[in-house]
């Protein structure tokens, strides 16, 4: 576990809050997301389908689809704010300074180019060399990411490739130009179950070796136990709870991340019937007063139907934001 | 399965089209050759008044025209592969000689007009597909839809009526100068006048396409623009213009050529209007008096001309697609699905 308190984070988020303007309202996807990332960390990112998650990663990287905005809060990396950098400046980053890998392989590369062409435009759009130096970069990095004869099959085109060669291009790609951060939005999720492993484990490898930090999207609580350091939970555009992988999956604090792990089946542990959290997600036009879980909670007091919680500090790194530990907070 | 190389396929790939082109050859020949039977008859048309009953009918063993069926549209095919479609009831000249003079005409029309609706309806279609909601693509677009519903003629005279009676700019009618190129190429590209009377005929004739080509470039462009691997080129950091043209536009054009291809055939074989208009001396404008006077050979040559250039065309354009979409080239039986 790196030392996290005395080092400044890689990327810093502070209060992100993004919006969509529609007709009947603006709606707030992301509501006051704070999170840190540090160098060399792999932070997963998890909760349920429209939580946040993936616009959470877009927001960062600058690629949120219009009419979605950051409304306000800030994002910092190695100490510059990057939300509100030039639309120019913000291109250069991408790519160079974040990378991001998308869920999909079989979409993710243009069908009409060759991967050597692909990935040598990405390294000369960010680095100054030839592009036979491109090439041999190139050659390189698919070979690091396992592609067999990558001298050869660097001429073929994407649909040339399985879905699992193909999710190891779009890694070679997304880290053509050694960015410090990745984000990887449901890396696996497209893939047979046989090679989810594999990328995960290729990814985890090469971001270590080079020292990049990764934030992994997922929905996947397995993924995230063998491959996280922290843990992040996003419920309903709001995080709920944050910290080391081990506490929050083995001691979940939040009653709704305490549901998401009850809903997990193990093998260690043989229940008649895993737990489920009654209910469901609300929709971003109907998020309820005070705490957004507090309709669906078995611990739901009072306070959270009037008051929102915010991010309260746990002993060992941890953050919660839950009214059931406030009054600990403080007796203490 | 045995692996044939690259070439063989594409080999394979060209026969088999080339023998679907006959096919379609011979179907509009069937038809070209029905006029024949159908459409008056045709000893009627070649003699005068004052010939007998007996003439006729020896005319009538002469020419074959008594023979099966299939014997006398089998020599009309043979005839017609050797570019012999006989002699123009109206105007008594070799039907081949007749359509190869007027044919320079029609085609330079529909070669520039072609060239004018691609690049127009490419440029206006990303245009408008890139920046949407400015108050330009509103106008372009608005514009087009008016382009869409005038009818083709409409059109054409009021372009003379601006450009030709009012502003005395460009002439309304016929090619102007032309000169030779070869021995029957007549041009009006390479003469002031000519390309000045190209001008109004070329926009007439384009202008449909045009509208209809930039639709289709612009719904495709928004369509590719969603796609992941645009996302994932933005999210590279690829600069605009090489995700716009260079990704973006590319995958537009597979489903773009289809159409502009289809649309070259059209484009000649609507030249019919334009050329009446324009007074253009073409085939179009051929055909058109030929059918006033039921001068069959013409119309039948004419029908297989045009079932020729739409069947040239489609080759074509299933060549470019194959050069264009990798995916459609041979796998190479390495890759893993």
């Amino acid at each position: 576990m790196p030392a996290l308190a005395d080092k400044a984070p890689l990327l810093s988020v502070r209060d992100l809050v993004v919006e969509f303007p529609t007709r009947r309202g603006v709606l707030r996807a992301l509501d006051k997301v704070s999170f840190d990332i540090a160098e060399g960390e792999v932070l997963g990112m998890v909760g349920e389908s429209g939580a946040g998650k993936s616009l959470t990663g877009a927001a960062i990287i600058g690629l949120l689809e219009p009419p979605g905005r950051i409304a306000s809060g800030e994002v910092w990396l190695r100490g510059e704010r990057i939300d509100n950098l030039p639309r120019e400046r913000m291109r250069r980053l991408r790519g160079r300074r974040i990378g991001m890998v998308f869920q999909d392989p079989l979409t993710s590369l243009n069908p009409l180019y060759t991967v050597a062409r692909q990935l040598i435009e990405t390294i000369r759009t960010h680095m100054d060399v030839s592009d036979t130096e491109a090439r041999n970069r190139a050659v390189g990095l698919l070979d690091r990411v396992g592609i067999p004869a990558a001298a050869r099959r660097i001429d073929d085109y994407p649909h040339h490739f399985s879905g699992g060669m193909r999710q190891r291009v779009v890694i070679a790609l997304a880290l053509a130009a050694e960015p410090e951060l990745v984000i990887a939005d449901e890396p696996t999720t497209a893939l047979d179950v046989s090679v989810q492993a594999q990328i995960i484990d290729v990814l985890k490898e090469i971001c270590a070796e080079r020292g990049a930090s990764v934030m992994l999207i997922t929905h996947d609580m397995g993924v995230i136990a063998e491959t996280a350091d922290r843990v992040a939970v996003l419920y309903a555009g709001r995080l709920a709870e944050i910290g080391p992988v081990r506490d929050v999956i083995q001691r979940a604090e939040h009653p709704y991340t305490a549901g998401l792990m009850g809903s997990i089946p193990t093998l260690t542990q043989t229940a008649e019937r895993l737990t489920q959290i009654p209910g469901s997600m609300p929709r971003l036009d109907a998020i309820p007063k005070g705490c957004a879980f507090n309709p669906r909670c078995p611990r739901v007091l009072e306070r959270c139907r009037i008051e929102r919680p915010e991010l309260i500090a746990r002993e060992g790194g941890r953050q919660v934001a839950c009214w059931l530990y406030d009054r600990e907070a403080q007796d203490a | 399965m045995l692996t044939w190389g690259p070439g063989f396929t594409m080999i394979a790939f060209i026969l088999r089209r080339i023998v679907q082109s006959v096919m379609v050859m011979l179907t509009v020949a069937l038809v070209a050759f029905a006029l024949f039977r159908f459409v008056g008859d045709p000893i009627a048309s070649m003699v005068g008044q004052e010939t007998t009953l007996a003439e006729r009918a020896e005319l009538r063993e002469v020419l074959g025209l008594n023979d099966p069926f299939a014997i006398q549209f089998g020599r009309f095919v043979a005839r017609a592969a050797t570019g012999d479609f006989g002699i123009s009831y109206r105007l008594q000249q070799p039907v081949m000689e007749l359509i190869l003079s007027r044919l320079p005409a029609t085609l330079e029309l529909a070669l520039v007009s072609g060239v004018l609706a691609f690049v127009f309806g490419v440029g206006f279609g990303v245009y408008t597909a890139l920046r949407r909601g400015n108050w330009i693509s509103g106008s372009v677009m608005t514009a087009s839809l008016i382009g869409v519903s005038l009818p083709t003629f409409l059109i054409g005279v009021l372009l003379i009526w601006v450009f030709a009676v009012e502003l005395q700019w460009l002439p309304s009618f016929g090619r102007g100068e032309t000169v030779y190129i070869g021995d029957w190429w007549r041009t009006g590209l390479l003469t002031e006048s000519g390309r000045a009377s190209l001008i109004l005929p070329a926009i007439t004739l384009g202008l449909y396409q045009m509208t209809l080509i930039m639709r289709l470039v612009r719904a495709e462009m928004l369509e590719v623009l969603r796609t992941d691997y645009i996302k994932f080129a933005r999210a590279r950091g690829l600069s605009n213009r090489a995700v716009n043209f260079g990704h973006a536009l590319k995958n537009t054009l597979v489903p773009v050529i289809t159409i502009t291809g289809l649309q070259m055939g059209s484009i000649i074989a609507f030249s019919i209007i334009t050329e009446t208009v324009f007074q253009w001396p073409g085939v179009g404008a051929l055909f058109i008096r030929s059918v006033q006077f039921v001068d069959v050979p013409v119309m039948a040559a004419y029908l297989m001309l045009i079932a020729l250039v739409f069947v040239i065309i489609n080759l074509i354009v299933d060549l470019l697609y194959y050069a264009v979409d990798p995916r459609l080239r041979v796998d190479r039986a390495n890759a893993r699905h």
